[in-house]
């Protein structure tokens, strides 16, 4: 098991990410918001890490497999459409004469 | 497997976990540019794959029959999804996909509730975390349901309002965060908890209920800090920092953007945080505008662009509605064969998402080097020689920069009517979005083109052709 973190070491993770986060999305041309947003998403639903803890552990409930069931499947349809998604779009965007 | 195979496989998770967040953090550092925006989506499919690996091989799960079907399942719903999507759809995709995301965010929170109820003690750290999350999660839910249902046209996109409603709004939320409380105090009070979740499902629906078409930017981009917000709730939660560093970078982005689109449209900050936007104030007492309107058939149309030497096309959510970007794609390629400079002016908040233009033309196979954005395309409007106007109205009025008691005072526009000349191409002279009517359309300097954005292109792009 790994050491439980404390509450503040979170909050520091959270404030630089946060930080990070800005400066990253800053430089993000405009012209790319749509396929930014996609991407956000897609990797927003990481969260089905989440989903799979509570799905797979030992002594889940039948409540706990069943929402968590739903969780990872709409998780997963965001990960996939989103990657997919992204790609898509941003296949289309050519320089003159390119 | 003893003790030390545990540390162990603990250890690779929280790593696979660390690289995770490392690729995340450079997928949108590679996002910053076309030329390297791909290798972006290659380094987040990367960093999506060992955090699930990583989740998959950590020792607390135990079983995988459900998983294994949930991701078929997801997957077989996610690849005709992101297939047989539209280009004019990615709005409401976008939409659904927030509301998909949330609802993980929010049915884990469930899970975990429900878990701890009987042991957690009063006032920790973790309920206040689970109870944040939820309380985003599921108004985020429900919020971007609905405005899917008015970008895909299921609700009607103008704002439906009723009175009194600010009233029940604060007592929704009110409610909501009173009960939230109440259980973080009291964990094990778990009667209170399917009001809790109603609560927040029912602010979601009433947050977006009175927003309007035009006004969906901002909102698609604030449900996208949200659910980021959500996201990182859950990390702290669950202790996990990858889904904290995640949920910050989810955030701070739908953030950042939702100001941007709040700037285009002179709204203010507090109007983003506090949802109070898409109340545009009804139209000043300015008088109907009764100067003589100008009006040009395909062929004047096309006679003009062709003698030009610049022009500027400004595309609007109505080139969208026309599907028209495939014929002024087409426009603009025989234009620039003839030597014409075609540069296309993109507002902020034209269409119905950030980037939304951007994303159709280059589907219609306009180099990206030709979008332009507003503060670098109104200096050289006034040298221009035709303003082309596709199906934009609000972002090219100019009652927005000259009369200060327009509903629209003081959003940014793209300054067609500072062309040599100005043409319209609009269904009819009815108002646009903000009920306001625009002063370009009487302009000595403006022709308006009546028709279908998409018929109207085709029509000029025939004349254009016939010459030759």
């Amino acid at each position: 098991m790994h050491q439980p973190s404390s509450y503040t070491d979170l909050f520091f993770v959270f404030m630089l990410a946060g930080f990070l986060g800005f400066q990253l999305i800053k430089r993000v041309s405009p012209l790319l918001h749509s396929p930014l947003m996609s991407l956000t998403n897609a990797i927003a639903a990481v969260v089905v890490v989440g989903a799979i803890l509570i799905t797979g552990e030992a002594g889940a409930t039948p409540l706990a497999k069943t929402l968590g069931f739903i969780a990872i499947t709409a998780a997963t349809v965001n990960v996939v459409s989103g990657f997919m998604i992204t790609d898509r779009m941003l296949k289309m965007f050519k320089k003159k004469g390119s | 497997m003893g003790h030390d195979t545990f540390a162990y496989a603990e250890t690779l998770t929280q790593v696979a976990y660390l690289a995770a967040s490392g690729l995340f953090v450079m997928a949108l550092m590679w996002m910053s540019h076309p030329s390297t925006a791909r290798r972006g989506v290659r380094a987040g499919e990367l960093g999506m794959l060992l955090a699930v690996v990583g989740t998959l091989i950590n020792y607390e799960v135990v079983s995988y029959d459900l998983i294994i079907v949930a991701f078929l399942l997801g997957t077989a719903i996610g690849v005709p999804l992101a297939y047989f999507m539209p280009m004019t759809a990615i709005p409401q995709r976008t939409a659904v996909s927030h509301a998909f995301g949330a609802l993980a965010v929010g049915l884990i929170g469930v899970v975990e509730y429900y878990k701890y109820a009987a042991t957690a003690a009063a006032w920790s750290f973790t309920f206040w975390a689970l109870m944040f999350e939820m309380l985003l999660g599921f108004l985020t839910c429900t919020a971007s349901l609905v405005a899917f249902g008015k970008l895909q046209e299921l609700l009607p996109s103008r704002p439906l309002m009723f009175r009194g409603q600010q009233i029940v709004n604060l007592l929704v939320f009110g409610g909501a965060i009173a009960i939230a409380l109440t259980l973080i105090a009291s964990p094990s009070s778990t009667w209170l908890f399917p009001i809790f979740i109603a609560l927040a499902l029912l602010f979601g629906v009433l947050l977006v209920a009175p927003i309007g078409g035009a006004d969906m930017p901002t909102v698609i981009a604030l449900l996208n800090a949200y659910a980021g917000l959500a996201a990182s709730a859950m990390g702290f939660a669950l202790d996990n920092k990858l889904l904290i560093v995640t949920g910050a970078l989810d955030g701070t982005s739908g953030f950042i953007l939702a100001v941007i689109m709040c700037k285009a449209m002179n709204r203010s900050f507090s109007n983003v945080l506090f949802g109070g936007f898409g109340q545009v104030a009804a139209a000043a007492a300015g008088g109907v505008d009764d100067r003589p309107v100008r009006s040009a058939s395909p062929e004047e149309a096309a006679l003009r662009l062709e003698m030009a030497s610049s022009v500027v096309i400004v595309p609007g959510y109505g080139m969208a509605v026309a599907q028209a970007q495939h014929k002024v794609s087409e426009l603009y390629k025989t234009l620039t064969a003839k030597g014409v400079d075609v540069k296309f002016a993109i507002h902020p908040v034209a269409g119905r998402m950030p980037g939304h233009m951007n994303v159709l033309l280059a589907e219609a196979d306009v180099p990206y080097d030709r979008l332009v954005e507003l503060e670098e395309i109104n200096p050289e409007l006034p040298q221009t020689d035709v303003a082309l106007i596709i199906g934009a109205n609000d972002t090219i009025n100019p009652a927005a920069r000259d009369d200060p008691k327009s509903a629209i005072a003081g959003m940014p526009i793209i300054e067609a009517d500072k062309a040599k000349s100005v043409m319209v191409i609009k269904r009819s002279l009815n108002a646009g979005f903000a009920g306001i009517d625009n002063p370009i359309y009487y302009n000595e300097n403006t022709q308006m083109l009546f028709g279908d954005a998409k018929a109207f292109t085709g029509d000029i792009n025939k004349e254009l052709s016939e010459k030759h």
